[in-house]
């Protein structure tokens, strides 16, 4: 019930969002498309904690803002990369253990990897994930582990 | 303070282009299929973001911004999907990266292999 209330106020505030106009035939039409969604997405048994994932703590938060700062230092020395050339970088593949045990945290663990440049996810497995790295530095500092372990503690 | 969003959004915009460009550069310049893959999360990531950001400094109202927002997130989202399909598709249909030596990819290939078996069994 929660999920579908929460798929239906996310409906509401984007459609008022990009629609700007509140005129009540507007307005009604909007309402009428929102129950048809909800509808669908009923009926395709969607509606469940993987697309509303509530029960993801409001730590989110505090981990997208470390994220975005570890994305703009990931971001500037890919950058530096680029204009040193091709002598000044060291590919590798990987294979990393990871601890997360929901598959909601391996998605997001997989993600932020991807994400942060330098370092892309290519395949995932039960409890280990094949990572590309542009520098051994990265592969080593995921090794290290404190996005994996910051992913971890989400998952409570 | 019109003086000053004019100059903070210059900035957002003019720093997140120059981003785009060198992920552009990049493409070009790395040597192999993975690694151009990471110049291009430079203008996914940060390009992108930084040219939103300045657009979102000189929006007008709440609607646009809120807009802007989304075109950021969805971003984002997109983003490292598309990048994590893209390299999943090369390295299952057997590309490896240059710089490997020839016993690693024969270990990675060995260990790919097997876990395929197991997989196809259980």
């Amino acid at each position: 019930m929660k999920h579908t209330l929460s798929l239906f106020i996310t409906l509401s505030v984007f459609w008022l969002l990009n629609s700007g106009h509140y005129s009540l035939l507007i307005l009604s039409l909007g309402f009428a498309s929102i129950v048809l969604i909800l509808f669908i997405a009923y009926k395709m048994d969607v509606i469940d904690q993987e697309s509303q994932p509530l029960h993801l703590s409001p730590d989110i938060f505090g981990y997208l803002a470390w994220l975005v700062k570890e994305i703009v230092k990931a971001n500037i020395t890919v950058v530096k990369h680029i204009w040193l050339g091709k002598q000044s970088i060291s590919p590798t593949l990987k294979k990393i253990n990871i601890s997360q045990q929901t598959d909601m945290g391996k998605v997001i663990y997989a993600n932020s990897i991807t994400l942060t440049p330098g370092t892309v996810a290519i395949d995932l497995t039960e409890n280990e994930i094949i990572v590309h790295a542009l520098l051994v530095k990265d592969i080593e500092s995921l090794e290290a582990g404190e996005m994996d372990h910051r992913v971890t503690l989400l998952e409570r | 303070m019109e003086m000053i969003i004019t100059i903070a959004s210059g900035f957002f915009i003019l720093v997140g282009s120059f981003l785009c460009f060198s992920g552009g550069i990049g493409l070009i310049r790395f040597p192999d299929f993975y690694t151009r893959m990471h110049a291009v999360g430079v203008t996914d990531t940060l390009g992108a973001g930084m040219v939103l950001v300045g657009l979102m400094i000189l929006s007008p109202d709440l609607l646009v911004f809120a807009k802007l927002v989304m075109v950021l997130l969805l971003t984002l989202l997109i983003g490292p999907t598309t990048s994590h399909v893209l390299a999943k598709a090369a390295f299952h249909n057997g590309l490896m990266p240059q710089q490997l030596k020839r016993s690693e990819q024969i270990d990675i290939i060995k260990n790919k292999d097997d876990k395929e078996k197991t997989s196809s069994h259980s």
